[in-house]
């Protein structure tokens, strides 16, 4: 078995060698197309083994450059992070493989390959570290790559929506950055555990409370949360779709992983003030993202206006705090990384069908793709926390954790946005895949088009992991409990970090 | 560019000696003030100046290499000088020195080295590739 020194940086070289070689391999977008495919492969395969060693002893840490722990840069991986590897790992590999059929030639020459893989290094860098200015430095990696995938092909409505995403970010860097910089004004360190360690001791509470809003402030922005939530739908559909779903699985789970970590480790002092906030905030951000959702009619669009709504769930099992709510947000990032991905999949072959994307101008994709319409609609399910898919066991999870906690009015806001969710995905169903062509039969040349292998295979492999983890549910919610659990005994993350310095 | 007699004799001098102030503050760099970044600046100063008084096809032609490679190499660099640190069995990038005692002075040479001309190659390469297609925009 390999050392943890080396299973926790892979999943950051991986990506940064397939990121240097489909650089200076810019001339053949062969080759690129390839880097990204093998170094998807790579990413899962790495991401798996780091999680079996995790399974097997526990929290795993190395130290960057041999610095031992409050000084140098610490990677740390316990149930939580490896869990998110690989299923970015997976994600990452469904998405390159459709990025086959899906991406055009144009973007690939502007560096769509390294680009991707540079955000998932990105992505991987926040799920690992151990440290939190390195935190910041691996979300300005994350969000630079973002920012040119986003305008990748140079139409006017990217650089809107760009715009707009690029400045809501940039805000909630500097946000994020001030709350860092106070927080080592006040504990004299960077590294989470530390901090986490020194954090009761300091004795000024009504300054941590301040920090940890700041927090809240600024990866509510990242993660879309109520009421700074608006640069997603205004930015999440301008792009190849192929971008869209690799934003809409790990992006948005960035900023609610790490809102999951700080408000377990660090700010833990007044979890009736600060955690308050966030379960209002969640059930705010669940009915508001529904709702805007059932105004639209052009399917990226519901999509990633889901995604806010989503996102409430995950933060809501965060605010309950007990062992199976966070189990339940846990199970919720998981499901929601794999599910919303798929169906912004979904979505692109709809497209690569229809030649559009406004619902009303679909029709008649059921009696002609009868397959392709399956996959959407069991995705869908899932989504909307239909039984027995998977993301019925995250949402009852959630749901069953609020009434355990007697939150009532959460609980019942949380039940009625999982209704109107499984409406607006009857609504894609009904209108893209049921209700007559708007021309009266679909045209011909539509009826003759087939599904490109390379499109079709990653739908239909995530829709699968969903039902097979539906139907056995036990292990996932198993290794979703202890992961709750070893959230709720920080000390054991502490220890694993600063004990076991050299 | 400009097509300007003092400009370009004084640009065929002063390219020269940028880019050898440019490896100089590379090699310093790990323990006085310079480094990998701070010399690729120089050193895409350098570009960029014979690229204003000679043109950006010459500055292509003398910089050899296409940007973008340059930046691939150096983050391939910069990625395997933590290796070492892993194949000794220690934490990735941890830094590890050979010393060469020539007489008197000692020689240290090191993976940090090897990162920072990683960091400086991809630097350069950033930089000039920005400059270039500055240059080279038609307005």
């Amino acid at each position: 078995m390999l050392s943890a020194d080396i299973l926790l940086v892979l999943p950051l070289l991986i990506p940064v060698f397939s990121a240097s070689i489909a650089v200076l391999f810019y001339k053949s977008n062969v080759a690129q197309r390839w880097t990204g495919v093998v170094g998807a492969i790579a990413l899962c395969i790495a991401g798996i083994l780091l999680f079996m060693e995790v399974r097997e002893s526990g929290i795993l840490v190395t130290y960057l450059g041999n610095w031992p722990a409050p000084f140098g840069i610490t990677l740390v991986a316990d149930h939580l992070a490896a869990t998110m590897l690989v299923l970015t790992g997976i994600l990452t590999l469904a998405v390159a493989v459709y990025s086959l059929g899906a991406v055009g030639e144009r973007e690939e020459h502007f560096g769509y390959y390294p680009l991707t893989h540079v955000m998932v290094m990105g992505v991987c860098g926040s799920f690992l570290t151990g440290d939190l200015f390195n935190l910041f430095v691996w979300f300005e990696v994350m969000l630079i790559a973002s920012f040119v995938l986003l305008v990748l092909g140079g139409r006017k409505i990217q650089l809107d929506g760009a715009f707009k995403y690029v400045l809501m970010n940039v805000v909630a860097s500097t946000i994020l950055l001030a709350g860092v910089s106070i927080l080592y004004g006040i504990t004299g360190s960077l590294n989470m555990a530390d901090i986490a360690h020194r954090i009761h001791d300091i004795g000024e509470p009504g300054l941590v409370t301040v920090i940890a809003i700041l927090f809240i402030i600024a990866f509510g922005m990242k993660a879309a949360l109520f009421p700074l939530f608006f640069w997603l739908p205004a930015s999440y559909h301008v792009p190849n779709i192929a971008v869209s779903a690799i934003f809409a699985g790990l992006l948005t789970k960035v900023g609610a992983y790490v809102m999951i970590r700080v408000f377990t480790l660090i700010f833990t002092e007044d979890i009736a003030w600060t955690h308050e906030i966030i379960l209002w905030l969640s059930v705010l951000t669940m009915f508001i993202g529904v709702l805007g959702a059932v105004s639209q009619f052009e399917w990226r669009k519901i999509l990633s206006i889901h995604i806010i709504s989503q996102i409430g769930y995950m933060t809501l099992g965060l605010a309950l705090y007990t062992p199976m709510a966070l189990a339940g947000a846990v199970l919720y990032v998981a499901h929601n990384i794999i599910i919303k991905a798929n169906l912004f999949l979904a979505a692109g072959i709809g497209h690569h069908l229809m030649g559009s994307y406004e619902l009303k101008k679909l029709g008649g994709l059921y009696k002609y793709f009868p397959i392709f319409a399956a996959f959407n609609l069991l995705s869908a399910f899932s989504l909307a926390g239909v039984p027995p898919l998977w993301g019925f066991w995250a949402k009852f999870t959630v749901i069953f954790s609020a009434f355990q906690a007697e939150r009532w009015i959460p609980a019942a806001f949380a039940i009625f946005v999982g209704l109107l969710t499984l409406y607006s995905m009857m609504k894609i169903w009904m209108y893209a895949f049921w209700k007559k062509h708007p021309e009266g039969d679909v045209p011909e040349h539509i009826q003759k088009k087939k599904v490109p292998l390379t499109m079709m295979i990653p739908v239909a492999a995530l829709t699968l992991m969903t039902i097979a983890i539906g139907l056995f549910a036990e292990p996932v919610i198993e290794i979703a409990m202890t992961a709750a659990e070893e959230l709720l005994e920080p000390e054991r993350y502490i220890h694993a970090v600063l004990e076991a310095a050299p | 560019m400009m097509r300007s007699l003092i400009l370009q004799t004084f640009t065929r001098l002063l390219v020269t000696l940028m880019l050898l102030f440019s490896l100089f503050l590379l090699w310093r760099g790990h323990n006085l003030p310079g480094g990998g970044f701070i010399g690729a600046l120089v050193a895409s100063a350098a570009f960029a100046l014979h690229a204003i008084a000679f043109g950006v096809a010459s500055a292509r032609s003398i910089l050899r290499y296409d940007p973008r490679t340059l930046m691939a190499w150096g983050m391939i660099f910069a990625g395997a000088a933590g290796l070492f640190g892993l194949a000794a069995g220690k934490p990735y990038m941890t830094g590890l020195w050979l010393e060469i005692h020539i007489g008197e002075s000692l020689l240290k040479l090191g993976t940090p080295l090897i990162f920072d001309i990683g960091v400086f190659l991809t630097v350069i390469g950033m930089v000039v590739a920005v400059i270039f297609s500055l240059e080279e925009e038609e307005f």
